[in-house]
């Protein structure tokens, strides 16, 4: 059997690319449960919607970058990519609206980097931002939970809106705000966030609906680490940035903020944490790094939220942190054997 | 208004004058520029690079009156290396001034040398031993394969063999260039 | 036992395969009928050969001398006629040739004069690693250092600990454990010899804990010599590359040996089994070094397990003797799995620092084509030295090699944890590798460079001293022409002074 390397080692370990986004993905199952349980199944639709496109503009710019589509196509990282943004998506997300987001991230925020492994930035959350940005009345359009809604949508009606763009009834009656946008719209209102949580949308600690997705999110999580996916340095790291600003902000005026409770449990904090985060490619190497990083994101996101224009502040965070990682790789390297000390 | 006009215009004085105090104050003997082209050509004096030798090349360049392609024997390597120094583009070898070829080595056939000397005045690091009527050679070690000594030898008994590796002189192949037959990123 | 080990970061846990070669006891190679010996089989000069073609030698006698400090001598394996001293291929990753001695055996395999030492300690230090050199002795780990070397204390350090590296971490290859497992005494009467060269006291034999028979074989020997004081078999946990010197090192002691230094800096001196056996051979018995144990094993193999071999020995007899089933130009590994380089002509001969012939690996790395790199880190992770393998791929394929040497490539040992856990199955000590030649020749050039512009502004200066003394010359010249034409002008000028009296004279 002729040797397949020029160079030693001649053996290789079982780590592999689409291996690791098969188990990303497979991590991700449970979650999506929950938000078909909590929000219809209109979830499914645009996440269908967003791999097909995924993929096929992704073997189109590789035929155009003449690269071989054998590896690159069968490596899971357009899917991936493809299943976080329609998790992060609103329900009611037109075709268009993801539509345009994958061919953004696929297109732009990936290959005219160079492909995998050169993007600076993340694509799911580059594309998130521009759609936010661009088409602000449908990202913050969301569905009141199932349990709560007069009117659940079925898949039929699902499809229908999602491709057509109208329902029987307008859309006024079927949509709603999320919690986090709930919270930072009342208390900017003057309201006390303890009365605010007695509202039906609001749930044991966080949004109805809403924390549920975010604990399968964590399950997931941990079934990554277990798996050594990724490791611990990020997801802890941004938790604790999160929760660390947020416990200080709320012993010191609690009438004005919500507890850390309701910011772990709440919008895309689980989801960053675990899987946007963690992404390798954007992400710092060094371990000290990762931990800068994941810090980052997580005082970042708080402030965001609290202080910033948009209720929920991960994708932001996550974008600003990403730009910073040469800067975070450079000033954390480890110190090599036998370095003399100084 | 006219304050502002007054106060900008104060400004730039001062500022002009601490920038041309610093200019004498500061300034540097010799062209450093200069110095750091001559440290990254190959010095093999050929003069390929249609100046006579790598210095008046380095100057030249220094100067800004000729492009960073014209060197042959220093390749492509060294076209990138002064490319990084003076952040210009890249560009690729000059073709009228040269290919890029191996090293190369040149060898005085003994049976034919007639000692006429004209190769030992022509060889910019005198790396020819000999004197008239007596024997010439070549010593390997200092030669840098500039094929100036072979113009003037009348016998034409001098030849460029290309240099064998050994043991200690192999490279390891570039793992790049068996990728790119994929089509990864080069 | 009793220390308390330290650790390093990173390192793989991988599948030892070992038991394959490890169920028949050391077999000994039938003698060859042609021996080619390279004249380097050891880090340093080529030693210089000593006899001619059509010598008749003897088996252990003397056939190249040392060559300047870090070199040793060479010894014929068996006795018989020289053929050739002539560039032969050698075994080495480019496949080019060296000079090399070749032997044609006559089958009487007598011996030279052999010097047994009966109590080494009438010896000085000196004398004993003078034998040691000129018994051709090299360190049989598979670096090839002249051991004399190692065993020279000199004045500027202190030993403080000699370690005997029995770890042999490399998957398959098991030549040091057979050694422990048959050879403890031999071993042991090297050590003795080996504390005595050093001045040293403790001693520590490093054994992996996968050789329980090793083991208890070593301590057995070591139990048997009460009078052998502060010498203990260290057992330690079994992880590549726990026998890499300087991981070692951190192991036994918890001490990283200096960038740039060597591990006598901090006062240790480690030395293979192999080579500890050796010397006890030498030094008691007379025996330069001539042959040695060499693995044999893959899943190719039919007849894996350990065979001392004469040095010089054709590699193919070794494959054949083995039941090997190979295609005739199909590469085979010199070396372990993660360290060895590939080879594919089996007319080379076996050297002192061949420990392992690898004819099929099991889950071998399969040829595909390297993703890019995803940045995840592993590699750094898994790193023993603390490297960025990440960062030095990047610069190392821009050819960026000020940057590779500022996150420091050449501490790199070329272990290939990096490539075995990198996700897009990068070959990333091939670019390592690569990197490290491009810088030497790179430097090797700039130095030329150098000196051929010294050389050339030296002729610029002396053609043009050439020229102003030529001018000097020329006016000097000048300047008498005129001087003289001056002289000649006054003369000249004179004459007229004279009285006329040629005409009186004429008119008388």
């Amino acid at each position: 059997m002729p040797l397949s390397r020029l160079s030693s080692p001649f053996l290789s370990g079982t780590n592999r690319v689409s291996l690791q986004m098969l188990q990303l993905l497979a991590a991700l199952i449970p979650a999506v449960i929950a938000i078909v349980y909590f929000f219809g199944p209109s979830v499914l639709i645009t996440m269908t919607l967003a791999i097909v496109v995924a993929l096929s503009t992704e073997a189109l710019m590789l035929r155009l970058r003449n690269r071989p589509l054998k590896p690159f196509l069968t490596d899971g990282s357009a899917v991936v990519t493809a299943v976080l943004l329609a998790i992060a998506l609103p329900p009611l997300a037109p075709w268009w609206l993801t539509v345009i987001g994958i061919l953004f991230a696929i297109i732009f925020a990936k290959h005219l980097y160079g492909g995998l492994g050169y993007n600076p930035f993340n694509p799911a959350m580059v594309a998130y931002v521009l759609l936010l940005i661009s088409f602000p009345l449908e990202m913050t359009t969301w569905l009141p939970v199932t349990s709560l809604s007069d009117q659940p949508l079925d898949i039929s009606s699902a499809l229908q809106f999602i491709f057509n763009g109208q329902l029987a009834s307008s859309i006024d009656t079927v949509s709603g705000a999320t919690p986090l946008d709930a919270m930072k719209t009342q208390i900017g209102l003057h309201q006390m966030p303890a009365y605010i949580f007695q509202q039906p949308m609001f749930g044991l600690w966080g949004g109805k609906g809403w924390e549920w997705i975010n604990i399968w999110l964590a399950v997931g999580g941990a079934f990554l680490l277990y798996r050594r996916i990724i490791s611990w340095h990020i997801p802890v790291a941004m938790l604790a940035g999160l929760s660390t600003l947020s416990l200080v902000t709320w012993i010191l005026a609690p009438e004005i903020t919500a507890s850390p409770l309701f910011h772990l449990f709440s919008g895309g904090t689980m989801l960053g944490a675990f899987f946007i985060a963690t992404d390798p490619v954007t992400a710092a190497t060094t371990i000290k790094g990762k931990l800068v990083f994941g810090a980052g994101i997580g005082l970042l996101t708080y402030i965001i939220r609290v202080w910033g224009g948009y209720p929920d502040g991960v994708a932001f965070a996550v974008l600003i942190m990403n730009m910073l990682v040469p800067l975070i790789d450079y000033y954390t390297q480890p110190s090599v054997y036998g370095a003399l000390k100084k | 208004m006219f304050t502002a006009i007054l106060a900008i215009t104060l400004l730039a004085l001062i500022l002009g004058l601490l920038l041309g105090f610093a200019a004498i104050r500061f300034k540097v003997e010799g062209d450093p520029i200069a110095d750091q082209i001559d440290k990254i050509l190959p010095q093999t004096q050929c003069g390929q690079c249609s100046f006579a030798g790598c210095r008046p090349y380095a100057e030249a360049i220094a100067a800004g009156e000729v492009d960073i392609n014209r060197c042959p024997p220093g390749g492509e390597a060294t076209i990138h290396a002064l490319a990084d120094l003076l952040e210009v583009e890249f560009k690729s070898l000059d073709e009228e001034c040269g290919v890029e070829k191996p090293k190369m080595l040149a060898v005085i056939d003994e049976d034919r040398c007639i000692g006429c000397t004209l190769c030992i005045q022509a060889c910019p690091v005198d790396a020819i031993l000999g004197a008239a009527k007596h024997m010439h050679t070549i010593i390997a070690s200092e030669c840098t394969g500039c094929e100036l000594c072979l113009p003037p030898c009348p016998v034409d008994c001098i030849d460029m063999v290309e240099t064998k590796p050994n043991a200690n002189t192999w490279r390891w192949p570039d793992p790049a260039h068996i990728d790119l037959k994929l089509g990864a990123q080069p | 036992m009793t220390q308390k080990l330290g650790s390093f970061p990173g390192g793989l846990i991988l599948k030892g395969q070992k038991k394959r070669s490890t169920q028949v006891a050391i077999r000994k190679m039938p003698l060859s009928k042609k021996l080619i010996l390279p004249l380097q089989q050891h880090i340093g000069e080529a030693s210089t050969p000593i006899v001619a073609v059509g010598d008749k030698v003897l088996k252990g006698q003397k056939i190249a001398k040392a060559e300047g400090h870090v070199s040793v001598a060479l010894h014929p394996p068996s006795s018989g006629t020289i053929i050739a001293i002539e560039e032969q291929p050698i075994p080495h990753p480019s496949g080019l040739s060296a000079l090399c001695i070749s032997i044609e055996t006559d089958g009487e395999d007598k011996w030279a004069n052999r010097k047994p030492i009966n109590d080494f300690t009438d010896l000085s230090e000196h004398e004993i690693r003078q034998l040691i050199r000129e018994a051709g002795i090299v360190g049989l780990g598979g670096a090839g250092f002249p051991s004399f070397i190692k065993l020279n204390p000199s004045v500027h350090h202190h030993v403080e600990t000699l370690i005997i590296n029995g770890v042999e971490c490399e998957p398959y290859i098991t030549c040091d454990d057979m050694i422990m497992r048959e050879r403890a005494e031999g071993i042991l009467d090297g050590i003795e010899i080996m504390r005595f060269a050093l001045r040293v006291k403790n001693c520590v034999i490093a054994i992996e804990d996968n050789k329980p028979e090793a083991i208890s074989a070593m301590e057995l020997a070591l139990g048997a010599r009460p009078y052998l004081q502060d010498t203990e078999v260290l057992v330690i946990p079994t992880r590549y590359p726990t026998g890499s010197e300087k991981q070692l090192i951190q192991i036994v002691t918890g001490k990283q040996v200096p960038t740039l230094g060597l591990p006598i800096d901090i006062g240790i001196v480690m030395h293979n089994v192999g080579t500890a056996y050796a010397i006890s051979r030498a030094i008691k018995y007379g025996e330069p070094l001539i042959s040695r144990i060499v693995t044999v094993t893959g899943r190719q193999v039919e007849h894996a397990g350990n065979f001392e071999t004469l040095l010089g020995t054709p590699m193919h007899e070794l494959l054949s003797f083995c039941g090997t089933k190979r295609q005739a130009d199909e590469p085979f590994i010199l070396g372990g799995p993660m360290m060895g380089y590939n080879l594919s002509g089996d007319h080379l001969p076996v050297t002192k620092t061949a420990n392992c012939i690898l004819v099929g690996v099991d889950d071998a790395a399969k040829s595909s084509t390297p993703l890019p790199c995803i940045r995840c880190g592993e590699c750094a992770t898994a790193c023993p030295v603390s490297l960025l393998p990440q960062q030095l791929y990047w610069y190392s394929r821009a050819k960026d090699l000020d940057k590779t040497n500022e996150y420091n490539l050449f501490d790199c040992i070329e272990c290939g944890c990096c490539s075995y856990v990198c996700p897009s199955e990068i070959p990333l000590v091939h670019y390592f590798r690569f990197a490290k030649t491009e810088i030497m020749n790179q430097q090797q050039e700039h130095a030329k460079a150098d000196v051929a512009r010294i050389r050339h502004e030296n002729r610029l200066a002396r053609l043009e001293l050439e020229q102003q003394q030529k001018e000097l010359r020329q006016q000097q010249r000048k300047a008498a022409l005129a001087a003289t034409q001056v002289a000649k002008a006054k003369q000249a000028a004179e004459l007229p002074a004279e009285p006329p009296a040629t005409d009186s004279q004429e008119t008388q």
